[in-house]
């Protein structure tokens, strides 16, 4: 009968606060991570539009092969007109 | 107090106890799984948006290569075109000239570049300066007044400065086609369309 009363105490003060300290931390824990993940998906939100630009770089790699012929015809003519140094 | 009403009291103490314990951990159990649904969600929002970033970012690594294969074709090409023309020391001596201490780098395509000793601004000028000289007067348009004459003779101004460069110059232009002459008195005159100059064609309204 007395172990009975004393594992019911020992239930009551020690497992019960245990368990709750336990508990909270890990919804502590995961409350924490909530923030975070929210902050991380604003950002790869903004990064994902500032990415919106890299399209214009087809725009780019053509402009860049139309100015690179051009200067190889213009540098083709002055090979023609100028003399060369030896 | 009687056994009996003794364990009563035991067994109410500890079902009560169980009880507690229980509900606490429904409460933070089901607290937990409330944050770690808000987790989820919040994970997948990161994953469409780094998703989107992959998708983006995939072709950026082959254009920016090609627009590299590009320029340096380009950067190749001019060098070597300055090199030829100017030969090696005069255009290390007008890379030096514009941009002070780039000559000591020398050119991509021409290792040997970087020894020579890059000379005078003034020296590499004047050969720019004839070199200019040479163009101009070679320039097909040269009018010193809209309104007035042109300065040289666009029938025979060609030939005069063609006769200041060696024969093996001059024969090469003759079978290449003549510039168009442009103008009021240009000798081929051109139909004048009707509707360049009329009011843009206006669509009925819907």
């Amino acid at each position: 009968m007395i172990l009975w009363w004393i594992g019911d105490v020992v239930l009551l003060a020690v497992v019960l606060p245990v368990v709750v300290y336990l508990l909270r931390a890990v919804l502590d824990a995961a409350k924490s991570i909530v923030p975070s993940v929210q902050e991380i998906a604003k950002v790869a939100a903004a990064g994902s539009k500032d990415l919106d630009a890299a399209a214009l770089l087809l725009t780019t790699q053509d402009q860049a092969t139309k100015t690179v012929a051009g200067v190889a015809n213009y540098g083709g003519s002055l090979d023609v007109i100028l003399d060369d140094a030896r | 107090m009687t056994p009996v009403l003794a364990f009563a009291a035991a067994g109410a103490v500890t079902i009560l106890a169980v009880l507690l314990i229980v509900v606490a951990l429904v409460f933070y159990l089901v607290s937990v799984i409330v944050q770690l649904r808000k987790i989820t969600a919040g994970l997948d929002e990161v994953i469409a948006g780094v998703g989107e970033i992959v998708q983006k970012s995939a072709p950026v690594n082959g254009v920016v290569t090609t627009i590299n294969e590009q320029l340096d074709a380009g950067v190749e090409l001019l060098e070597g075109l300055l090199v030829k023309k100017a030969g090696m020391t005069d255009a290390v001596g007008l890379v030096e000239g514009l941009y002070a201490g780039a000559g000591a780098s020398g050119f991509r395509s021409f290792p040997e570049s970087g020894t020579v000793k890059a000379p005078r601004i003034g020296e590499v000028y004047t050969r720019g300066t004839l070199t200019l000289a040479r163009l101009g007067r070679e320039a097909p348009i040269a009018a010193g007044n809209p309104a007035g004459p042109a300065l040289r003779d666009v029938e025979r101004g060609s030939l005069a400065a063609r006769l200041l460069y060696p024969e093996s110059r001059q024969a090469m232009p003759e079978s290449l086609p003549r510039s168009p002459v442009i103008g009021t008195d240009a000798p081929v005159q051109y139909e004048q369309r009707e509707d360049i100059g009329a009011p843009r064609k206006r669509l009925p309204k819907h």
